[in-house]
């Protein structure tokens, strides 16, 4: 897992992030995450191909986990599409807390257009903790290559659970299912060094369940206004006592 | 005609229902993050309110599982991710370790305990 400094040109930034994807634990989690969701996808009767455009369109586990399931039982479309919004609303903040770490004074909008499209929770988790290390001019081609080296793996280990899906057994099918939570538990919590991302983590492990259990709606929403803002309350009020 | 607007019906429904309403919360991002930068409190804010949601989605997915993962019980899953997260805080703050330790030891208990 080598932590680059310096770049001699754009090139080689993105030819940097393509590597550093390549040989990071996420390129293990995203091709077992993406067997199970070529499996899921041959369950449920679509082609490989439709499942390879939806990692490179939709690019989210979960959106695309509750995409093949809702449309593969015939669930109304209009229900499908806002379960799908509703479990994206972390990519706005995510947005919001990433792009500051991209932009230059020399930046356009549309050089942010690529990365804002790659936001997910792998190449966030990432990019938080590799960035700030690179030279800012650099900064969004290592990105931009950190995500088309992990796009690339969702798709090719896509067609493989694809082709793999009748073999699979179900205990195998459920360790793999299981590489998301467990790896974002820990690359989440390494990567919340300052008070305010460890305590909204905690509060997030806390409140997420039980909002869910309550059947209150939006809960996610809930779960990341109420943590997030209760983490940054006590933030602040550490910073005017100090 | 018709077959042809059946064979192409799945991609338009995937652009639709799996694209439009996942991608606006990133262009919405986008809008919102132009002229701020890293430290500005709003920034700080969106950290802390991702990393709560990422934190409530961990805990839904190993709590509330679904498909295969639910198959598996919860005592098993619970267990399997604590002793993931220990191991990862025990051999060098190793992501790959304690990853590989959570899968063994879920695997482990499924194979003992599975339904």
């Amino acid at each position: 897992m080598a932590v680059p400094t310096t770049f001699n040109s754009s090139a080689a930034a993105f030819i940097g992030g393509v590597k550093s994807a390549w040989t990071s634990v996420f390129f293990l989690v995203l091709a077992g995450t993406y067997i199970g969701m070529g499996a899921l996808a041959h369950d449920y009767g679509f082609a490989s191909w439709w499942l390879a455009l939806s990692s490179i369109l939709v690019w989210a586990a979960p959106a695309q986990v509750i995409l093949i399931s809702s449309l593969g039982v015939g669930a109304p479309p209009i229900e499908a599409a806002i379960a799908v919004g509703l479990s994206a609303i972390r990519l706005f903040p995510m947005v919001v807390a990433l792009l500051p770490l991209l932009r230059s004074p020399s930046t356009r909008l549309r050089d942010l257009l690529l990365p804002a499209h790659f936001t997910s929770v792998s190449m966030w988790v990432e990019s938080l903790r590799l960035l700030p290390t690179l030279p800012r001019e650099r900064r969004i081609a290592f990105c931009n290559g950190l995500s088309v080296g992990y796009q690339s793996t969702a798709v090719a280990f896509g067609f493989v659970g694809f082709y793999l899906a009748a073999g699979l057994p179900p205990l195998f099918a459920g360790t793999l299912l299981f590489l998301t939570p467990m790896s974002f538990l820990i690359s989440t919590s390494r990567n919340a060094r300052q008070m305010v991302d460890r305590l909204a983590f905690v509060l997030g492990l806390i409140i997420g369940p039980l909002l869910t259990y309550w059947h209150v709606g939006l809960d996610l929403m809930w779960t990341g206004v109420v943590g997030g803002s209760l983490a940054y309350a006590v933030h602040r009020l550490r910073k005017v006592v100090a | 005609m018709s077959t042809l607007l059946a064979e192409l019906w799945p991609y338009l429904l995937l652009i639709l229902v799996g694209y439009l309403p996942n991608e606006m919360w990133r262009v919405l991002g986008l809008v919102l993050a132009r002229g701020l930068n890293e430290d500005s409190e709003i920034v700080v804010w969106s950290r802390a309110v991702a990393t709560a949601i990422i934190a409530g989605v961990i805990a839904k997915l190993i709590l509330f599982s679904a498909g295969a993962l639910a198959g598996i019980p919860l005592g098993v899953r619970v267990i399997a991710a604590l002793c993931g997260f220990l191991a990862f805080l025990a051999v060098r703050r190793s992501v790959f370790v304690g990853v590989a330790v959570g899968e063994a030891v879920l695997l482990l208990g499924g194979f003992l305990f599975a339904h």
